[in-house]
């Protein structure tokens, strides 16, 4: 196929992935922040909303101090940053324009529908902190992932047009799961040390509610949230999807199976097989003795590289 | 209601063509929010799929719908088989026509067409002289504007012979229906159209160059997502199964032609270019052309890769050259054109001239060179001052223009806000060339001017569309 092609593909899958998770972050934000002022954390929840989307540093420079309207226009609606909601919507669907022969009817029948609908809700809003409006775009960024991900799941064929769409789902999922560790590694502490209360605890839901792993937690441990259990669960647990294990399984197998259908192996397959093996041969407990912070740097770098790699490969000729 | 002085397609409401007798019925009894909601339908389902175009110079709306008008213009079979004779037979002559300018040029020395609207012509490419294209076919793909008059007489308003657009609102048109109104459609034995992309293949790979596999690779070459037409050169693409490239894609080794693939360079045998020849190569033509592929026409001229349509074409579809189709077709022929021209004045000859301008009001002047509807005056509906400006443009650069009456257009019922009404129409059937010769698929874009009156059908100037209908002749009861 088309290095284009693929390419586009590509980043459709991760534009439609980080669509997803930015909602997620503002949702949970949100709900964190109307906490009664007493029981909640400080007032650094949005700060922490914006370092776990990668776009601190842009909003610092574009606006300066954090405020909650400005953190919620930034990541929602601003066109100035690039991961903000809309800005993800609008170049996911531009790459699958770009690419449309290569999607299924279905595929392109749910981005442009889902892009078409962005478009009316944003026309309509008035007031940017009008909470319904807000509310409704949230769920469709949201709704528009899941659904973009199941028409390729039920519809394309297993070729390598599928399998680049995959690779970027997961690259894109293995760094937003490992973000948003590292802006919370200061509260996710190894059992040996004893910490928290009640605030603690509104934080550490809150990630876990973050990736929509509230329940799955509960099914995988039966116990009370434990901040080394949800360290374990989003980065060792095969079971979970957003896991970095999880996610580099599925990053191992769509190149492997680029590799075969094109009879040739290269530096991506070889350190996505390197981290993988990392992760199967740790435990979380040898993780947070090598520290948490420095695991997760790590991690992202070599995520990093891999996808510069990919890019190198395939993408770029 | 259809005027008196126009053809209308349907007839008169009481006593309608026989071909019309079924539409006719079912637009009488449909009732009346009918039209109106599957007209809405049609629209969401086309912005849903994308089916969108361009237009240059509005910001506002980048991407609009071209208006679908759902009552279908409904052609007889035996008026098809007619018109098909005479689309074969003209294309034939345009390929032949093409042969002998950028070969050795007879029709020029026999003083049938004057050698100047060739050679000064800016469509006319040097760099395709003494250049074989395989089985001499320069148009694969030609679209012939067609109006009808009367009962009986075809005209051609155009040729066009470059990259002629419309052929997926042809398809996409005919999905509509079949979906928005499968009962009328179930009444009728309507030619298919599907057929389009499996002929067009066929015909792209009857003419792959030497050297080309017996799996010749075709792709269709884009100017990319911001062109006007770029929703349908990527459903053409899909439809037959072939990659879509922009000029970056594509890379010229050895004179050979590759696409840039996950999997290292591909060579290409044919390309369906939907990039104008200015555009094409910087090395061969505009410099600053970003779109094109550096070295591409070396690799054409080589015989290492096919282009559809070949280069050069335009110099036969230029409307100049038009007002010469009735002997072009006679001196490669022999025989007499079977589709009428319409009666032209040329501006570069000094008695028609004169006759232009004196008679503005009454005529449509376009330019040798223009498309799309632009930069022509349409005499009966413009104003005073227009006229004028007009006349000086005329008078100042002359050979640039053709003046032709006001074609007294067919009309056909469309549906509008107001309710059932007469609207202008053209035809626009695709005529495609491969190596074993010409075929048309039956059927065709109707254009249909929305505005009351207007006779401007071009959807840049917000025209529409409606599906076309070749029906069996009813049997005579």
């Amino acid at each position: 196929m088309l290095a284009r092609t693929a390419d586009n593909l590509y980043w459709l899958a991760r534009y439609m992935e980080r669509a997803d998770y930015v909602a997620r972050i503002v949702n949970t934000t949100r709900r964190l922040a109307a906490l009664p002022a007493a029981r909640g954390p400080d007032r650094e929840e949005w700060r922490s909303a914006l370092s776990s989307t990668g776009a601190l540093e842009a909003y610092t420079e574009a606006r300066g101090a954090v405020t909650p309207a400005g953190a919620i226009d930034f990541l929602v609606f601003d066109p100035a940053n690039p991961s903000s909601i809309v800005n993800c919507v609008d170049a996911g669907r531009a790459n699958a324009r770009a690419v449309r022969t290569a999607l299924t009817a279905e595929t392109w029948d749910t981005i442009n529908s889902g892009w078409l609908e962005l478009n009316r809700l944003r026309g309509a809003r008035v007031d940017r902190t009008d909470s319904e409006a807000l509310g409704q775009i949230l769920d469709l960024a949201v709704k528009l992932s899941l659904d973009v991900d199941g028409c390729s799941y039920r519809t394309m064929l297993r070729n390598d047009a599928y399998w680049f769409g995959r690779l970027g789902l997961y690259i894109e999922r293995a760094d937003n799961t490992a973000r948003l560790l590292d802006v919370k590694y200061n509260i996710l502490l190894p059992e040996t040390e004893v910490v928290g209360g009640t605030l603690d605890y509104f934080q550490w839901t809150a990630i876990l509610r973050a990736v929509s792993a509230l329940t799955a937690y509960n099914w995988v441990y039966h116990d009370s949230v434990k901040p080394w259990l949800i360290a374990d669960l989003l980065v060792l647990r095969p079971e979970m999807p957003r896991s970095l294990i999880s996610c580099y399984d599925n990053i191992q197998r769509f190149l492997d199976a680029i590799a075969r259908a094109y009879g040739r192996r290269g530096a991506s397959q070889r350190i996505a097989r390197h981290v993988l093996t990392r992760l199967e041969n740790t435990s979380i407990n040898e993780v947070f003795s090598g520290g948490l912070h420095e695991f997760i740097t790590a991690f992202v770098e070599d995520n990093d590289r891999l996808g510069a790699e990919i890019a190198e490969q395939y993408l770029i000729h | 209601m259809p005027q008196a002085q126009y053809f209308d397609e349907m007839g008169a409401r009481d006593t309608p063509r026989a071909v019309y007798a079924q539409v006719a019925r079912w637009l009488a009894e449909a009732p009346a929010q009918l039209l109106e909601s599957r007209r809405l339908q049609a629209e969401l389902m086309f912005r849903r799929m994308g089916i969108t175009f361009a237009v240059y110079g509005d910001n506002e709306a980048t991407e609009r719908l071209i208006p679908f008008d759902i009552v279908p213009r409904v052609i007889g079979r035996s008026e098809w088989n007619a018109l098909e004779k005479g689309l074969v037979q003209r294309v034939k002559a345009l390929n032949m026509f093409l042969a002998d300018v950028y070969g050795k040029g007879d029709i020029l020395r026999a003083g049938v067409v004057p050698s100047e609207l060739v050679y000064r012509n800016a469509a006319f490419r040097p760099e395709m002289v003494g250049v074989p294209v395989p089985h001499g076919v320069y148009v694969q793909i030609a679209g012939i504007d067609i109006v009808r008059v009367d009962e009986r007489d075809f005209y051609v308003l155009e040729d066009n012979a470059r990259t002629p657009s419309g052929v997926s609102y042809m398809l996409e048109n005919r999905e509509a229906m079949m979906r928005l109104l499968p009962d009328l459609f179930a009444e009728h034995r309507v030619s298919p159209v599907e057929a389009y992309p499996n002929e067009l293949r066929a015909c792209l790979k009857s003419l792959a160059p030497r050297g080309a596999g017996a799996d010749s690779v075709i792709v269709v070459l884009t100017p990319g997502q911001f062109n006007s037409a770029y929703y349908e050169h990527s459903f053409l693409a899909d439809k037959l199964g072939v990659e879509l490239v922009e000029g970056r894609d594509l890379f010229v080794r050895d004179e050979e032609v590759y696409m840039r693939t996950t999997q290292g360079p591909k060579r290409v045998d044919v390309i369906y270019r939907r990039v104008d020849d200015d555009f094409l190569d910087p090395l061969a033509f505009r410099p600053d052309s970003e779109l094109g592929v550096p070295g591409l026409m070396a690799a054409y001229q080589a015989g290492n890769v096919t282009l559809a349509n070949a280069v050069g074409t335009g110099v036969a579809d230029d409307k100049a050259i038009y007002t010469y189709m009735p002997e072009i077709i006679r001196f490669y022929l022999g025989e007499d054109a079977l589709l009428k021209n319409v009666p032209t004045w040329r501006c570069r000859e000094p008695d028609s001239l004169k006759y232009v301008l004196e008679h503005l009001g009454e005529l449509v002047v376009k330019e040798v060179n223009g498309s799309g509807g632009y930069g022509m005056l349409v005499g009966p509906h413009a104003a005073k001052d227009e006229i004028a400006a007009f006349a000086r443009k005329l008078e100042h650069d002359p050979d640039n223009f053709i003046a032709q009456p006001t074609l007294a257009l067919s009309t056909c019922p469309t549906s509008t806000p107001e309710g059932l009404a007469s609207r202008h129409v053209d035809l626009r059937p695709f005529v495609l060339t491969g190596a074993d010769g010409s075929r048309v698929v039956p059927g065709g874009l109707t254009r249909v001017a929305l505005k009351e009156g207007s006779l401007v059908v071009n959807s840049s100037q917000g025209g529409g569309t409606k599906d076309t209908w070749v029906v069996d002749d009813p049997v005579a009861v």
